[in-house]
């Protein structure tokens, strides 16, 4: 999968759970301060993602994924 | 083996009342920020002297009231309740004195917030069995005594109350009217949710509960209803552990139950551990939003982490 595909697979998820529209959904957007994501709604962005990429994405990651980017970068690394 | 029913229920919280506001002049929070995360807008918690056994005895003669019978009718007790003053007495027998119900069987019992499950499932049991003929089952907390006040955390989480339900034997050809109940345990996230000494507060780490809750609970709840032969879409309600709004609806959203039918008294009452789902069917029924005779789910989840399930028919 590459970096564009996940990032369109992160923007759907984000925007079905958060209800951020998928365009505002871009690399350098950090969750909690542009996107207004909080914790629990991180957990359900990784549970989705799990699902979606096949890839785990375990609670002490979690705090350390802060932007969009950080996401893309992990999943493409695990996957 | 004939079935048990719930004969009649009730439930009573302290006069108390904390809001939001309240709260955000003791720690760093705000009415917004507890709002969205948990649902809660106000919660009650006890006076300083009131126990436990003080407000299972209030939801106890309640529910006795509710179902009819004498004191003299019931042979045991059981209080669900992990945050008692003490480790002895237990809360059970003294709750049983001052209600008048002469020498039954009394314990009390720890599976936290799924505390009221477990003693509705083994009330039931006993009754089936015939080693019980009616059954007091109460579920008490004073969660704000194992609280600390500086952790934002919690502290805007928990509350007090007490409810309660009478378990008696069904009619003669009528259907259990308490369902077989679906329990388990993950010890391995037993961490998770702590009290660590006799003075300690509780400590919970709340993305790890709130993954879990959100993704383990539905197949649980699922198989109650299966094995009660019943589907979700025939539940009247569903009466969750009040734990935080954001998990009990994302676990109606999984098993399609529309939110109307979902009891919301968390935003009232807060999470009041194992006294959450008794009270929550007293304030449905309040509100007119039960129906006698028809299916309602409950399910306990919490600290353990211990959860269970089961189908009832509302008395």
């Amino acid at each position: 999968m590459t970096d564009q595909e996940i990032l369109a697979g992160l923007a759907e998820i984000i925007d079905e759970i958060a209800g951020v529209p998928a365009d505002e959904v871009t690399p350098d957007k950090n969750f909690v301060d542009d996107l207004d994501i909080d914790s629990l709604s991180m957990v359900e962005i990784a549970v989705a993602a799990q699902d979606k990429f096949g890839v785990e994405i375990p609670d002490e990651q979690l705090k350390d994924l802060k932007t969009v980017q950080d996401v893309v970068n992990f999943v493409s690394k695990n996957s | 083996m004939s079935g048990a029913r719930i004969l009649g229920f009730g439930g009573y919280q302290p006069d108390k009342v904390v809001t939001n506001d309240d709260l955000a002049e003791l720690v760093d929070t705000s009415d917004e920020w507890i709002r969205s995360r948990v649902g809660i807008e106000s919660r009650r918690v006890a006076a300083d002297d009131e126990t436990v056994a003080d407000m299972a005895e209030a939801a106890g003669a309640k529910a006795l009231a509710a179902s009819g019978l004498a004191p003299s009718s019931i042979d045991l007790v059981i209080v669900a309740t992990c945050s008692p003053e003490v480790p002895l007495p237990n809360v059970a027998a003294t709750v049983a004195y001052r209600l008048g119900i002469v020498a039954p069987g009394a314990y009390d019992l720890n599976a936290a917030c799924a505390g009221f499950c477990y003693a509705l499932g083994t009330a039931s049991d006993a009754v089936r069995a015939g080693s019980a003929r009616n059954v007091l089952v109460i579920g008490a907390e004073k969660m704000t005594s194992w609280i600390d006040w500086t952790d934002r955390s919690t502290c805007i989480i928990f509350a007090d109350g007490a409810g309660a339900a009478v378990v008696g034997p069904s009619a003669e050809g009528e259907r259990p009217g308490i369902g077989p109940v679906v329990w388990g345990s993950a010890g391995d996230l037993a961490e998770r949710i702590t009290i660590t000494g006799r003075t300690g507060a509780l400590r919970q780490d709340g993305q790890a509960v709130f993954r879990w809750a959100t993704t383990s609970l539905h197949p649980v709840a699922l198989e109650a209803c299966a094995r009660a032969g019943v589907t979700p879409a025939e539940l009247s309600a569903f009466i969750p552990h009040q734990a935080n709004l954001r998990i009990i609806e994302a676990i109606a959203r999984k098993l399609g139950i529309p939110r109307e039918r979902l009891a919301d008294d968390i935003v009232h009452a807060g999470n009041t551990s194992s006294a959450s789902i008794p009270l929550a069917l007293s304030r449905m029924a309040e509100q007119g939003r039960l129906q006698p005779g028809t299916p309602a789910l409950l399910l306990g989840f919490g600290a353990g982490l211990a959860y269970a399930a089961q189908v009832i028919t509302v008395p």
